[in-house]
């Protein structure tokens, strides 16, 4: 080869490896987003089934519950409005507590059941998760009271 | 005398303000005079520098050591130390409270930025007066932008009226050890990029950068790298046993903060020894000096702002927010324009062959940009996105791994070849004999290890500890060969830099074998129960009630056995701190070298039955340790007698 070809070749190389690379980075980019929904939302069927997601509210008073003993534990997330049935199986965070705000990951079922496999709330227990915080604003609920 | 006295000590929080405002005075001579003299030629304008900078630190000192008196006093007429204090709280948490929430640590931050000032100033005499003056003046401008945040917006002297009875305690979770020096650390690193950034723009405002900026520029740059690296991983090592979670990396976005700089920084490093030894990539050191301190503000204004959690938080204070977004773009608008309309890179004499060091620092530095841009493009996107009310996303820990593998992976093959490849052209021969052993020992290494240790665990992760344990057989080959009487003695900062590679392997090794193999699983465990995880028997024998000073604990004990033959005892406890009434999670660790085993309660289920988190982490300390022998590395090659020289000559290599 010439040293003329030989470059070209390099270039071509290097732009193919460029491009795959790139590809590579925006399908992992474009799987691993995480919109976020209300539970409105999710009552209304805008949240698709079958993709990772997230959704956020307060944990609805007396709504938490499990069969004694059980790991398994199911609570209502609430944006006041409507609310959705969370199922979870792990340990919850420490600042989980009935009408604090979460936010939950994880898969919506057919059935409306949102199976979670992480759940957060905050470390601090003055925090509110802010798209929480900000979707109860919107819904003319402002978050202050349970704030601080 | 006995009233004087008693007026001043009420008036400890007046004099920390006081100090502060004459820190600015001095912090506003400092940017003038040394600037102004080193642009008209007056040399005494331009001495004016050292004092300023000395006084300014000792004006900062004493406005820290005025809030940690009223911090020790319980001085709960101070609105900082009430809601970040308590009675009960020990005198050690009492201090380290002072960088416990966001006033206080900014004065930290000021305080370390005036210390690095000051050693500049100090250990600067060897370099021209110009030169001296400028990076002086730089380093003012900066103090100046940082004490008016300071004072126009997070005062942390501000008087409670009427004072608080009892204080509202500092968050649970920062009453620990290791969070108490993880912030000075990470500080001192994110601090310490300053330097290099006001060598940068004082070589711009000069026109000139050659080989000896470089010499004059390592060492500094260097040291702010050291502790920012060492200040990573000791944050990593808080989240894993701290957090509860038992995770080392979360690619959270107040860790990416941390970690672009750190990226931009390594490239900087690298970057700046092949502008000392060759006087090449001369606007590369000069655009990644300006980076490196660009994402350390960025990362500030992220942490700062509340802009992370949300665009909306910044309502809660917007004023802060926005000073750093205006702070950032002054300093970052400037330093581009700078570097944009001045051409201040030296002719290279020479270039280089394909086969070179200069070839692999190459690569080094595009692969290390790379990885900074995809961090930023995955941290900032959903900011963007939300700022946009276009959505809210949040992007998950699988992009980040793989846009951080991407590049990682050949950069670590690159890593082990590189470092033994000669300045120029290389002799491919002598080079291929150096890198046999090397090769086959990380060779034989990945075989033993999966046969006889671990197992199978695909493609990806025996290349990734081959590629771990490659940089370590390459960093150790020239030591191992000088010990063994084959080779020459390496100089301080070959020393170094073979050491920091060395942690570098075993960072990567920890990664890699963790990843694959380690074993996390939340559970229910009743009392007497047996659950056995990686061919461990976990048994809670009971849970007992513990009392700390300031907390009350829930104490499970864990009898670990293997093959029935016991292990170790873990003690996981659930803490319910007084004050703030909020539980937290203390997890039980039993370290090693081989593995961590890893116990954290839950919450009580009901029917004696609790839930926990049981984790099995293989290697997962060699992620620390390496990157501690990387900080080691760097403090060896700061140590070379080369940079102490009082002027090095140009043509010196």
């Amino acid at each position: 080869m010439t040293p003329r070809r030989r470059r070209m070749v390099a270039v071509i190389g290097g732009l193919v490896c460029l491009a795959a690379a790139a590809a590579l980075v925006l399908t992992a980019f474009e799987q691993n987003m995480l919109y976020f929904y209300t539970p409105t939302q999710i009552a209304s069927g805008e949240a698709p089934e079958g993709r990772r997601l997230r959704v956020g509210g307060l944990v609805e008073r007396g709504s938490v519950r499990r069969l004694s003993g059980a790991l398994e534990v199911r609570f209502d997330v609430t944006d006041l409005d409507r609310s959705v049935t969370v199922a979870y199986a792990g340990v919850l965070p420490d600042l989980f507590r009935e009408g604090q705000g979460v936010v939950a990951h994880g898969w919506l079922g057919a059935d409306g059941l949102f199976e979670a496999d992480e759940v957060l709330a905050r470390h601090d227990e003055n925090y509110m998760p802010p798209e929480v915080a900000e979707m109860l604003e919107e819904k003319g609920h402002p978050p202050d009271a349970s704030l601080r | 005398m006995q009233d004087r006295t008693l007026g001043l000590i009420s008036m400890i929080p007046e004099i920390g303000q006081i100090s502060l405002a004459l820190a600015l005075c001095l912090a506003a001579a400092l940017a003038v005079f040394p600037l102004a003299g080193a642009h008209a030629g007056n040399v005494r304008w331009m001495e004016a520098g050292r004092p300023c900078a000395l006084g300014m630190l000792a004006f900062v000192a004493l406005a820290f050591a005025m809030l940690a008196v009223s911090f020790l006093r319980h001085d709960f007429s101070v609105q900082y130390v009430a809601l970040h204090s308590n009675l009960k709280l020990p005198a050690m948490y009492r201090f380290a409270a002072i960088w416990g929430a966001h006033e206080g640590s900014l004065v930290l931050w000021q305080l370390i930025l005036s210390s690095w000032t000051a050693a500049v100033a100090l250990a600067s005499r060897s370099l021209p007066p110009t030169l001296r003056a400028r990076v002086l003046g730089v380093l003012g401008l900066i103090s100046i932008g940082f004490l008016l945040f300071i004072l126009l917006t997070s005062n942390p002297f501000l008087r409670l009226f009427p004072a608080a009875a009892d204080g509202a305690d500092l968050n649970p979770l920062l009453q620990d050890p290791a969070l108490a020096i993880h912030p000075p650390l990470l500080y001192m690193g994110y601090v310490g990029l300053a330097v290099p950034f006001a060598f940068a723009i004082a070589a711009l405002l000069g026109g000139r950068l050659d080989r000896r900026w470089a010499r004059w520029t390592r060492p500094w740059t260097t040291a702010a790298w050291m502790f920012l690296t060492v200040g990573i991983a000791l944050g990593s090592w808080w989240a894993y046993y701290e957090l509860g979670w038992g995770g080392w990396w979360f690619w959270d976005p107040v860790e990416n903060a941390s970690f672009m700089p750190w990226l931009a920084g390594t490239a900087l490093i690298h970057t700046l020894a092949v502008t000392e030894r060759r006087g090449l990539f001369g606007n590369t050191t000069l655009l990644l000096a300006i980076a490196a301190f660009g994402l350390s503000l960025l990362g500030t204004f992220l942490v700062r702002s509340g802009v992370l959690v949300s665009v909306h938080a910044f309502a809660s204070d917007p004023a802060r927010g926005l000073f750093i977004l205006v702070f950032l773009a002054i300093v970052m608008g400037g330093a581009l324009l700078l570097y944009a309309f001045r051409n201040v890179a030296a002719n290279p004499q020479t270039g280089f062959k394909l086969v070179s060091r200069e070839s692999a620092l190459l690569v080094n530095t595009v692969l290390l940009s790379a990885a900074t841009v995809l961090v930023l493009f995955g941290t900032l996107y959903p900011l963007a996105l939300d700022a946009l009310d276009m959505g809210k996303i949040s992007v998950g820990p699988p992009y980040f791994n793989l846009v951080f593998i991407l590049p990682m992976l050949p950069l670590l093959l690159v890593v082990g070849a590189g470092m033994h490849a000669s300045w120029k052209a290389t002799n491919t021969a002598a080079w291929g004999r150096k890198l046999r052993v090397p090769a086959a020992v990380a060779i034989l290494g990945v075989i033993v290890l999966t046969a006889a240790a671990y197992g199978f665990a695909g493609i990806l992760t025996g290349i990734g500890m081959l590629a771990g344990l490659w940089v370590i057989a390459a960093a150790l080959r020239d030591p191992v060969a000088w010990l063994l009487r084959r080779g020459p003695r390496p100089g301080r900062s070959a020393w170094g830099m073979q050491l920091a590679h060395c942690g570098l392997g075993v960072t990567t090794l920890g990664i890699v074998v963790v990843s694959a193999w380690g074993v996390e699983t939340d559970r229910r465990l009743a009392l007497g129960e047996n659950l056995e995880v990686s061919g461990y028997e976990f048994q809670l024998e009971r849970i007992e009630e513990v009392e700390g000073p300031n907390y009350q604990a829930a104490q499970g004990v864990v009898r670990v056995s293997r093959n029935g033959r016991p292990v170790t005892t873990l003690y996981p406890q659930k803490r319910v701190y007084e004050v703030q009434q909020s539980p937290m999670t203390e997890a039980g660790i039993d370290a090693g070298w081989r593995h961590d085993l890893f116990v954290a309660l839950g919450e009580p289920l009901g029917e004696e039955a609790w839930s926990v988190r049981v984790q099995v982490k293989p290697l997962v300390r060699f992620i620390w340790l390496g990157a501690l022998i990387m900080g080691l590395g760097g403090l060896l090659a700061i140590s070379d007698r080369r940079y102490r020289m009082a002027s090095p000559k140009e043509d010196e290599s």
